[in-house]
């Protein structure tokens, strides 16, 4: 029996020079400058009345978040399956996927009768009805297939296993609907028209988004916190081994956190159905990479830190390039939207890989 | 009564799986291809080969490592038969109820075309019965098959083995034979053996495995162990390094072109075999540095490189993009030095998408020409001679001669000092600091020596397309190398170069095509599932090092510990009660 | 000047003080064994000694230069090496090559040595071998000949301990530390082990400090004891005056229930 307590992971070498800490201190600085140049050019811009213009940024940031709080509902899975598993679930961005492309037939479906339009909002939840049961389904499938019969594999056995899954999601799903570009029909008129917020005008859909995050984070909260399902859940991500002993059934929550995972990601399916109307096979990928960056930059197993990492990569890649980079002057700055999600990604798992809000990981996977 | 849980089982599942070869198209893409003409194209294979091995699952039942397995063949039939029934039941299923929709629309694939191959092109009804009975057939042979005597099912296996080979391989076949009327006799035109070679084939294989069986086993157990046998084995090496050498004088262009493009991957194979396979960092971005060689060679060279335009010799610059590449090496290293495995991965990840948008975007667009990329790079110039894309048979053998170096280096580092801190650091890394190693060195080091490796496949790359963009450096094809190191075998030579040869040369690259064109469509599928599969079942990968392998069975094999090879029970207890 | 001289050594996890100002200071060729009941912080005291975690303050001299905080691989290259508590060996790698591992600070062939295979390469290979094999036979025929191409896991709980000293003795170290080093040995094991650490002190002119429960070993083995307790040193002395020491006796076994608190 070790004579130790639980040891924090010392880093710190106060006392002597290395090339990787001045090398990762370089890094910060330069970084620190560069947004801080990008930034006030920016104001300098837009008090010489250049670059985009106060409505303009309003928008943007109204809409950066709308796309986050997508991407935090994504991360909410992330978050689930590392937390209890201690591992990344690589295919959870084609969890979503799948949902958002069942839900297109249905959508066009829908639209097709003319009852998308005389009943927006019943033919929307018909939509979230078919992605959430989707995703739900597709990933307990894969977690039955793929990763049960490795618990207890050390950690990146699964990791790649859950790339192999996420390829064979993804073409499978390329070969059952095909490879082209499909488009949801747009927003019925009665969602798509401005409304006003708190004096913000902003569009329907983006205002239906937002709420629809919100009511399903604090749906969320309560089945994790009050019911027992929910506690089950928390003490198999807290310690596998001791919720078993005390009588839960660890495989039937395991499946449960995928499920749930996946329910949220079938609800993410609907907002990008709103607010980006187009899907095909490799929809998932990008927010999958970006959603697991929301879940890290919130804190790993934490479920409030997932969903406000989503918001404020939202706010970073949407706002940021145009923020910062036009700023500093360099051209073509939209394409660079995704290049900011990567280098947030990147950013924050070397300098703050526990997360804003600190990671919660079960007591195999702590360091 | 009632078809037991196994039949059962693996019948619904063969069915489902049929169900799905169907819908995604694969069924109809494969019959354009002959097996064995004219009655068998790889459409039907793709339809019964599941079948069948189902069917032996069936027969099989239960796995019990203690017993010895039953072997009864009219057991086995029966069973599988009864598999093979009940997935000709839930294929039937399939294709009424979707038959009335027009689903068309949605899943282009659940067309006309599909409904035809699965029912024998005899309509819904008469087709759907014939459906049956055939799968049900092929369901008994499957479970027969596992009925049957250890020999005879060897022998089967192989005579199948050699039909299909012979017929997967039959553009390399033809091409090194190269006389019409030889090629005719074996191959039927359109595609396919012939019925009578395949029977032949199959008959010699047939034959000679059952002739030689006890003795093949005794023969490789003496080539690994005496001294003759390690003298045969240094000779066979000899006669397959002989037999690479003159291969590509005597296939023609096609052959050569996947011939380099298999190389180029094992060239990668073997650079990521150090990051990931010896040092044990998993780096998802390592197509980065295959950029960096490939966009380093462009600019340096072309004369159409923007703004810089230094035009080099192929060689000259050569060493300067090793060194561009020993500091992306250590760019992308450094930050990772300390992280866990898992968000090292996706670090990389990141940084390889990083570097290829960044290489894409308006903005380095006057120095890597954006969306355009590079064009006009000149092939590898050596003197009088240009090698490059234009000339296959010229071009694979400089690819073969890179090859050969980051195998020998390879081969050296994994049992040096280096080789060994990179092992101990791969099995427990705070010990290996704490013993010595510097971590931090030793990571680094892999990196380089990795991104060196890669930027050669990166330059060969360039210098054989002439034209580089971005295209051809997403994350797919630095997945696609990790699949090829980790199904041929972490930290093994022999395993990626075998791995490279099996995905890439007959499943094709995720840029380019493989041997099998029909494969195109369906290879990305098929990668990530024989990935699931391997990590399932053999995460060690089809040659692995045996290292690697004892690290991942590792319970097994301390089970193991007790007895010797001969079986006989090691007794430490006793040895120490005696001194 | 003692070989190690530390002085106010303190190291906090989280709420817990696991080393509160220890003082230790130990000659070239002493053999001083470290012990105290579980919690007691002796084997944080290693893990901070031998850098795996750099200590809040206090000041670490090895051989005359300062080491606190500094990596725990410059740390074993100056000379310090351990063995761990619950052995830590690399057990798919062979019984010789473990050894091997452990010359590698006290060599320096790189890639471009092996790559070109150097007379310089070689010849060094051909020392680490032969070193490692010495070592080895140190511990007599339990660790020799077959024993080398063995996988590690293969091997008995005794040698693997004994293993992993081979591979701690293979860095050329100075000083030793051993992390109860006869746990889960049985009577036999433990004196044949005993008589190994005296021995390396004899032949091979190694300073050792151990850490260890069992009592008869530190009796057998130690020039001098230190008992720590809650992160703090309790007492230090040879083995007669520490073992009758009322605050060490307390410290293992506690105070009745009926006496008065101070």
């Amino acid at each position: 029996m070790s004579t130790e307590v639980a040891p924090e992971v010392a880093k710190t070498r106060r006392f002597k020079f290395n090339w990787v800490d001045s090398f990762l201190w370089f890094v910060r600085v330069a970084a620190i400058i560069a947004i801080t140049i990008g930034v006030v050019g920016s104001f300098q811009n837009f008090a010489a009345g250049e670059g985009p213009s106060a409505v303009a940024w309003r928008d943007l940031i109204i809409s950066s978040i709308s796309t986050g709080s997508m991407y935090g509902l994504i991360a909410l899975g992330y978050s689930m399956v590392y937390g209890v598993l201690g591992f990344i679930n690589f295919a959870h961005g084609e969890v979503f996927m799948s949902g958002t492309m069942v839900g297109l037939i249905s959508a066009t479906i829908l639209f097709r009768s003319g009852f998308w339009d005389s009943n927006p909002f019943i033919s929307i939840f018909v939509v979230l009805i078919v992605a959430m049961i989707t995703s739900t389904l597709v990933a307990i499938v894969i977690e039955r297939v793929a990763y049960r019969p490795l618990r207890g594999a050390p950690r990146l056995i699964p990791l790649i296993t859950s790339i192999g899954v996420s390829f064979f999601v993804q073409y499978t799903f390329a070969g059952l609907f095909g490879v082209a570009l499909r488009n949801y029909p747009p927003a019925p008129p009665q969602l798509a028209q401005t409304i006003s917020i708190f004096g913000l005008p902003i569009s329907g859909t983006r205002a239906l988004v937002i709420a629809v995050a919100i009511i399903s984070m604090i749906g969320l909260w309560y089945f994790v916190t009050k019911t027992k399902t929910g506690s089950a859940m928390r003490a198999v991500a807290e310690d596998k081994e001791i919720a078993g002993l005390m009588g839960i059934d660890v495989d039937k929550t395991i499946v449960t956190t995928f499920a749930v995972g996946g329910a949220m990601a079938g609800v993410a399916g609907l907002m990008w159905a709103l607010l980006f109307r187009g899907v095909d096979f490799l929809t998932g990928f990008l927010p999958g990479i970006k959603a697991f960056t929301a879940a890290v930059l919130g804190g790993i197993g934490n479920l409030p830190g997932a969903m406000l990492g989503g918001v404020i990569l939202g706010l970073f890649e949407g706002v940021g390039p145009l923020l910062v980079l036009g700023g500093l002057g360099i051209p073509g700055v939209s394409q660079l939207k995704d290049a900011v999600a990567f280098a947030a990604l990147v950013l924050v798992l070397i300098f703050r890989p526990t997360g804003l809000l600190g990671e919660r990981l079960g007591s195999e996977d702590r360091v | 009564m009632r078809p037991d849980r196994y039949s059962r089982k693996w019948g619904v599942v063969a069915g489902i799986v049929v169900a799905f070869i169907g819908a995604i198209g694969m069924l109809d893409s494969f019959n354009n291809r002959m097996m064995i003409s004219p009655i068998l194209s790889l459409g039907y294979i793709a339809l019964f080969l599941p079948i069948a091995v189902f069917g032996y699952l069936a027969a099989r039942g239960e796995v019990n490592i203690l017993e010895e397995p039953r072997r009864n063949v009219a057991e086995g039939a029966a069973k599988g038969g009864t598999a093979g029934f009940i997935a000709g039941l839930v294929a039937v299923a399939f294709m009424v109820v979707t038959n009335p929709y027009n689903l068309n629309e949605f899943f282009p694939n659940i067309n006309s075309a599909m409904y035809e191959i699965m029912t024998f092109a005899l309509g819904l009804g008469i087709g759907s019965v014939v459906l049956i009975a055939a799968l049900a057939g092929v369901g008994a042979l499957g479970g027969a098959l596992y009925g049957v005597g250890d020999q005879m099912r060897g022998g089967i296996l192989r005579a199948v083995g050699w039909i299909l080979g012979m017929a997967l391989f039959e553009l390399v076949i033809s091409d090194i034979i190269d006389v019409r009327e030889i090629v005719r006799l074996i191959y039927a035109r359109g595609g396919g053996l012939q019925v009578w070679s395949a029977l032949v084939i199959g008959g010699l294989a047939w034959w000679l495995s059952v002739r030689y069986k006890g003795k093949s086993a005794q023969f490789s157990e003496m080539a690994k162990t005496s001294e003759a046998g390690s003298r045969l084995r240094y000779s066979l090496i000899g006669l397959g390094i002989l037999l690479l050498v003159f291969l590509p004088m005597l296939v023609g262009g096609i052959v050569n072109e996947l011939l380099i493009n298999v190389a180029l991957f094992i060239l990668m194979g073997l650079g990521l075999n150090i990051v990931v396979g010896l040092a044990g960092l998993l780096d998802l971005g390592y197509v980065a540095f295959f950029a960096v060689g490939a966009y380093g060679m462009a600019v340096l060279t072309s004369p159409l490189s923007p703004t810089l335009a230094p035009m080099l010799n192929w060689w000259v610059a050569l060493p300067i993009v090793m060194i561009l590449a020993t500091i992306a090496g250590i760019l992308v290293g450094t930050p990772v030095i300390r992280m866990r495995g898992d968000y090292l991965a996706i670090v990389t990840l990141g940084f390889g998408e990083i570097v290829r948008i960044l290489l894409l975007s308006d903005w380095l667009t006057p120095f890597f020409g954006g969306a355009q990329g590079i064009t006009r790079i000149p092939g590898v110039v050596t003197g009088p001679v240009s090698i490059s894309g234009t000339s296959p048979e010229l071009f694979i053998y400089m690819t073969m001669i890179f090859v050969a170096i980051a195998a020998y280096i390879s081969y050296r580092a994994q049992n040096s000092r280096v080789g060994r801190a990179w092992a101990a650091m791969r099995e427990d890394e705070d010990v290996a600091e704490a013993i010595g190693i510097s971590t931090v060195q030793a990571k680094l080091l892999a990196f380089v020596l990795g991104a060196v490796i890669a930027s050669f496949a990166g330059a060969l790359f360039s210098a054989k397309v002439g034209t580089v963009f971005t295209n051809s450096f997403d994350v797919l094809v630095s997945i696609i190398i990790l699949v090829v190191v980790i199904v041929g075998g972490m930290g093994s030579i022999r395993g990626v170069a075998f791995g490279a040869l099996m995905l890439i040369g007959v499943l094709g690259g995720p840029k380019s095509q493989g041997l099998l064109t029909e494969f195109s469509e369906f290879k990305l599928l098929i990668y990530g599932g024989i990935l699931v599969y391997m990590m399932l079942r053999r995460p060690e990968g089809l040659l692995p090092s045996v290292r690697r392998s004892r690290e991942l069975h590792a319970e097994e094999a301390e089970q193991d510990a007790w007895l010797d090879r001969t079986g006989e029970f090691v007794a430490e207890d006793a040895e120490e009660a005696t001194t | 000047m003692p070989l190690l001289d530390i002085q106010g050594l303190q190291k906090q996890f989280g709420g817990v003080k696991a080393l509160d100002g220890i003082d230790f200071h130990i000659d070239e060729g002493e053999i001083v064994s470290v012990i105290g009941p579980n919690g007691a912080g002796k084997t944080s005291f290693f893990n901070v000694i031998s850098g795996m975690f750099s200590p809040d303050s206090g000041t670490i001299v090895f051989d005359g230069d300062h080491v606190a905080g500094h990596l725990p691989n410059e740390i074993t290259k100056r000379g310090i090496a351990r063995t761990f508590q619950n052995v830590r060996l690399f057990p798919n790698l062979t019984v010789l090559e473990n050894v091997m591992v452990g010359q590698h600070c006290r060599t320096k062939q790189g890639l471009f040595g092996t790559i070109f295979q150097t007379k310089a390469e070689k010849a060094e290979e051909e020392m680490i071998e032969t070193i490692s094999k010495e070592i080895l036979s140190f511990f007599g025929t339990r660790l020799s000949g077959y024993r080398h191409d063995q996988p590690a896991f293969v091997l008995s709980y005794a040698n693997r301990r004994r293993l992993e000293i081979a591979r701690a003795m293979a860095t050329m170290p100075k000083l030793l530390l051993l992390d109860e080093p006869t746990a889960g040995m049985n009577p036999k094991e433990t004196i044949e082990l005993t008589q190994l650490i005296g021995k390396l002190r004899s032949e091979r002119g190694i300073t050792v400090v151990l850490i260890e429960h069992d009592m008869k070993v530190v009796r057998d083995v130690s020039d001098r004891v230190v008992v720590l307790d809650h992160g703090v040193k309790i007492a230090e002395g040879d083995y007669e005056a520490v073992s009758t020491n009322e605050d060490v006796i307390e410290a293992y076994l506690g105070r009745p229930t009926g006496d008065t608190d101070d």
